[in-house]
């Protein structure tokens, strides 16, 4: 029983309060440098690297930092296509897009995100798996 | 006996780990291969999960092997299991399982081959949960005992139905998962004590649940219950459930730790105690 109030402890005490997401995620400059370092481990993942062949990175990285800071309600209004016409016919499969996903999560563990942040980031991608993914 | 059990599966592990790289291991998300269940199918602990074992995604294969443990007042149950899966959507399970009777003496031995098929949905995108079919063949090994109590036959197949989905941003902003599992089945204490029984012939349908909340990536925290047929009158037989605790520190190993509470096995009431079982996947 000790052990289940720990953990109850535990599931309760990271609510970070009084700091709205995008602030979590560290505003515009802690977004962009989280979006590096998820392209940068996309960069050397074999898995996926390919579907990058011949894109401009530099673009891409502008736009996805854009996006996250608007879809957080950060100050920012994403100017790119929308996921479904700058992803269709690349194949997109769910092993490719849970990659990505993970090398999402490691870049905000690394950039110390707290975890309710993180899964309330992750929550507002998810649903674009429709549009991004092949079925 | 859990020491040793434990000690060599750790060694295995340790062995094998170098050689997997982290693409190897496969590319669903860490924890959504789940634990493997006593009954050698991915799901709980004692509940199989629509989800499939490792973390073979599109195009991928996985494997497993794993150990579980559960000691109770008066019995414990000593499990080897192993697991093949293939692009997310078929699972292949084995699962030999022993029963000692600690205090009535003897022992009990079942195998238990498992199929399962996702057949749409995804635990963590989309709106819909994903929903897989099973089936395990059952074979009772030391089948006097359950024969003198009334048990019908040492072998039979259960079938099951099983809807899990994820949260990601569940309550309190943690992850949660739940699974509903469907079973039809004539399983006396799902198998080691045989299949059908003088108070009952036929299989029927049982229901049984998880619910777990991942604090963050690597812990998970719990409750199982399985409904169980009651088909033998030589003794009553109660719904199992437990409350786990689930380490997934990599994508090769991953433990579960539960307080489990089995109800009344072979006439000896309020059997409760520990639940511990450890995975590796490639
Ligand atoms: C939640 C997941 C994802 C988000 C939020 C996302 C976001 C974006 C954004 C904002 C762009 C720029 C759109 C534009 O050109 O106007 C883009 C482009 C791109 N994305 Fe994604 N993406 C996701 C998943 C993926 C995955 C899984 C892959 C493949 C593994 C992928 C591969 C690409 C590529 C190759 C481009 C460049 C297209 C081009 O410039 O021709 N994306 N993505």
């Amino acid at each position: 029983m000790r052990v289940l109030s720990i953990v109850f402890l535990l599931l309760l005490s990271p609510v970070v309060v009084g700091q709205s997401l995008y602030q979590q995620l560290g505003e515009k400059e802690g977004i962009s440098s989280i979006v590096e370092e998820m392209l940068y481990r996309v960069g050397g993942d074999e898995r996926i690297v390919h579907h990058y062949d011949g894109v401009d990175i530099v673009r891409v990285h502008k736009l996805i930092t854009e996006q996250v800071c608007d879809v957080v309600g950060g100050p920012c209004d994403y100017s790119g296509d929308t996921m479904k016409v700058s992803h269709e016919g690349m194949g997109v499969t769910h092993a490719d897009f849970n990659a990505l996903v993970e090398h999402l999560i490691i870049a905000m563990e690394k950039h110390n995100i707290p975890v309710s942040a993180q899964n309330q980031l992750l929550a507002k991608l998810a649903p674009m798996y429709g549009d991004i993914a092949e079925k | 006996m859990i020491k040793r059990g434990l000690l060599s599966a750790a060694a295995l592990v340790l062995a094998v780990s170098p050689l997997t790289t982290f693409a190897d291991t496969g590319s669903k998300l860490l924890a959504t291969g789940g634990a493997s269940t006593i009954e050698g199918a991915g799901g709980g602990g004692i509940v199989p999960w629509a989800t499939l074992s490792s973390y073979a995604d599109t195009g991928e294969w996985g494997a497993t092997v794993n150990i579980s443990e559960v000691a109770v007042d008066d019995f414990r149950l000593s499990v080897q299991g192993a697991s093949l899966s293939w692009n997310n959507r078929v699972e292949l399970s084995y699962a030999q399982q022993t029963f000692d009777l600690s205090t009535i003496g003897g022992e009990l031995e079942q195998k238990v081959v498992g199929a399962k098929v996702r057949l749409f949905g995804n635990l963590v995108y989309g709106d819909w949960p994903q929903l897989s079919v099973g089936a395990q063949y059952k074979k009772n090994q030391k089948f006097s005992l359950p024969s003198a109590v009334g048990a019908l036959d040492d072998s039979d197949t259960d079938w099951y139905v099983s809807a899990a989905k994820a949260w990601l941003d569940g309550p309190f902003h943690r992850t949660w998962v739940a699974n509903l599992t469907a079973r039809r089945t004539r399983a006396n204490q799902i198998g080691l004590l045989g299949f059908g029984g003088d108070n009952e012939q036929n299989a029927k349908w049982v229901a049984e649940a998880s619910v777990a909340a991942f604090l963050n990536r690597y812990w998970a925290v719990g409750v199982e219950f399985r409904e169980k047929p009651d088909n033998l009158s030589f003794a009553k037989e109660d719904a199992w459930k437990d409350v786990f605790v689930a380490y997934f520190p990599s994508k090769t190993v991953s433990v579960v730790g539960a307080y489990t509470d089995l109800g009344s096995i072979a006439g000896l009431d309020d059997q409760s105690g520990w639940y511990l079982s450890l995975q590796a996947a490639f």
